[in-house]
């Protein structure tokens, strides 16, 4: 059952993701990134982070997809005013080369032995017992605080520079 | 194994059956409320006091011939109003009826919610676009932006409810809004966060593109807005999915705000049905009474207003959890 | 169950595909995409590792890369617009000039 379920999931994101780079239409594209970001919201909920799938979807698919098919609307992208894709070789090479190195450095190094490091206290059992939420949320708001905090002023400033950026004209 | 998917299947059965009555007849009530607020009838002819009218409508729609227009882009036009209605309806699976009639209890219950309603602003944004229309495109563009917009105060305003009930998942904030203050008041969450209630309210209100905040159908200027090219079924599933998200809403303001199924003596189901009712006929109320927001205004509203306001509402419901927790 | 091994071929494909889009789309749009998909693709290695090490810190990284790319999202789109308005497309050979 979940070998099933994971092979759907991972097809759909690869198939999506191989789309999303060969459609010549922005908007497909779009489409098919949103798609697998879904397929991988589905993959999550099988490794059981179900708090993250949903912000997943949340904040992928429910505000930046959303973002970005509303500027392909207003900058009116239409299919007609692009060229059919080519692909240049280094493009087409350099990705290949670096899946092959992925591969060989997985192949190497978790494929036989499966090398991981110390085990964490948050089993699946425990998670279950202390619920998904509140685990993630204790670690993220004991040892990762500092670093939580400082993500705000990173959309602090994204704030102020999308504005600055997209206005026409500063007064 | 067995028992639990036919259970499941019953269930999803039961909701999506009821809910999809309850949209049909939906139409037939708002057309009478807004009749009688504007001192006219309503409909009336089709059956006893109209009452077949939703079913003689279904029909009509189901036999009016499809159009695609010519350069629509053909298969999103198609898909967009599948996308639009199907976040509408699995809203639901997670919306506890009564004590034990809820489809699933899932842990990030609320997130759920949120990020299923959030996908429905695809299917207009689609359409929009797809119909190859200038004012479907407006139409489109209008409800992206404000739709994301409404999102971020509608997702502040229900902080305070979860911070109160410790918990997202919905059961569970039912359940903490049991018993009462001094025996009279109940413990609905709307007496200590009625900021975050109102908030709630109205922005749920602009989520579901319904006047006031009807901007991407506004007739007057748009049109018909996001689905001026749609015609036959694909038009019904749009109006459709407008209706189920709206009792989606009045659900999960009764969850969140109203204790849910919770109430005296009468069996929990009719309580909820109850308080679901009270918020749809406060949305008709509004569609009939409140013209609708200039474009500018309704941007600033959301960022300048309601935004401030569930910050500030999320601030103090902290402070006095603090203080009394 | 589903091995660690699987999640992390699938999350090295996601990632191949990211770079092959970057490499070889020409809009900017797209491109931005591919740059997503793999911030996706690592996010989907970070939860494997947190499952399978039954730990969270993983889970809390994947936050991290959200909060990251929506802060890059809106700025770079930002960008784009801003682009679009001076050179009338989202071409990235077109725009290659320091004088546009």
């Amino acid at each position: 059952m979940e070998w099933a379920l994971f092979l759907i999931f991972a097809l759909v994101a690869a198939v999506a993701a191989a789309g999303m780079v060969l459609q010549r239409s922005p908007i497909y594209s779009a489409l098919c990134l949103i798609l697998a970001l879904f397929a991988q919201g589905g993959l999550y909920v099988l490794l059981h982070a179900e708090l993250i799938a949903a912000v997943h979807i949340f904040v992928y698919a429910g505000a930046i997809m959303v973002l970005f098919l509303f500027v392909i609307m207003l900058l009116d992208l239409r299919p007609e005013s692009h060229p059919p894709v080519q692909f240049n070789r280094v493009g087409v090479l350099a990705g290949f080369v670096l899946a092959g190195a992925l591969l060989v450095e997985l192949a190497l190094g978790v494929g036989p032995r499966i090398i991981l490091g110390p085990r964490g206290p948050y089993d699946l059992e425990t998670l279950r017992m202390v619920g998904n939420t509140q685990a993630v949320g204790r670690v993220l708001f004991g040892e990762y605080l500092i670093p939580f905090e400082l993500t705000s002023v990173i959309l602090l400033a994204a704030m102020v520079g999308a504005m600055v950026l997209a206005k026409r004209r500063l007064e | 194994m067995m028992d639990f998917l036919v259970a499941t299947v019953l269930k999803i059965a039961l909701v999506m059956g009821l809910v999809l009555l309850a949209v049909a007849y939906l139409t037939w009530l708002e057309r009478k409320v807004i009749g009688d607020i504007q001192v006219r009838y309503g409909p009336s002819r089709v059956g006893r006091f109209g009452l077949l009218q939703p079913i003689a409508d279904g029909i009509k729609l189901m036999f009016k011939e499809d159009i695609v227009p010519a350069n629509a882009d053909r298969l999103i036009f198609c898909l967009a109003p599948a996308i639009s209605i199907i976040p509408a309806l699995i809203v639901f699976a997670v919306i506890p009826f009564g004590p034990s009639f809820v489809i699933t209890d899932v842990n990030v219950g609320l997130l759920y919610v949120f990020a299923v309603t959030s996908l429905g602003v695809y299917g207009i944004v689609l359409a929009g676009w797809a119909s190859n229309s200038k004012y479907a495109l407006l139409g489109g563009l209008r409800s992206s932006a404000q739709m994301v917009s409404y999102e971020l105060s509608l997702g502040l305003s229900v902080v305070g409810v979860v911070m109160m009930a410790g918990s997202l998942s919905l059961v569970d904030i039912v359940e903490a809004q049991k018993g009462s203050w001094y025996g009279i008041l109940p413990r609905w969450n709307v007496i200590p966060q009625f900021l975050g209630f109102v908030i709630f309210l109205v922005s749920s209100n602009a989520e579901l593109n319904r006047a006031p905040f009807d901007l991407p159908e506004a007739e007057t200027e748009l049109v018909a807005g996001f689905h001026t090219e749609y015609s036959s079924m694909k038009f019904a599933l749009f109006f459709m999915a407008e209706y189920a998200n709206m009792i989606g809403a009045s659900a999960m303001a009764t969850t969140l705000f109203l204790g849910g199924w919770q109430g005296p003596l009468l069996p929990p189901v009719f309580w909820f049905v109850l308080k679901v009712f009270c918020f749809l006929f406060l949305f008709m109320w509004l569609r009939a009474t409140v013209p609708r927001f200039r474009y500018d205004q309704l941007m600033g509203f959301g960022w300048k207003v309601l935004l401030p306001l569930a910050l500030v509402n999320v601030m103090f419901t902290a402070a006095a959890l603090l203080m009394f927790a | 169950m589903v091995p660690l091994w699987a999640y992390l071929f699938l999350s090295a494909f996601l990632f191949a595909v990211g770079v092959v889009g970057v490499a070889t789309r020409r809009n900017a749009l797209v491109i931005f995409m591919s740059i997503e998909l793999m911030l996706n693709a690592v996010n989907l290695s970070f939860v494997a590792f947190a499952r399978f090490l039954h730990s969270l810190d993983g889970q809390v990284f994947v936050f991290f890369v959200m909060t990251v790319a929506a802060a890059e999202v809106a700025v770079g789109l930002a960008i784009i617009i801003a682009i679009f308005r001076n050179a009338e497309t989202v071409n990235v050979d077109e725009v290659h000039l320091l004088k546009g």
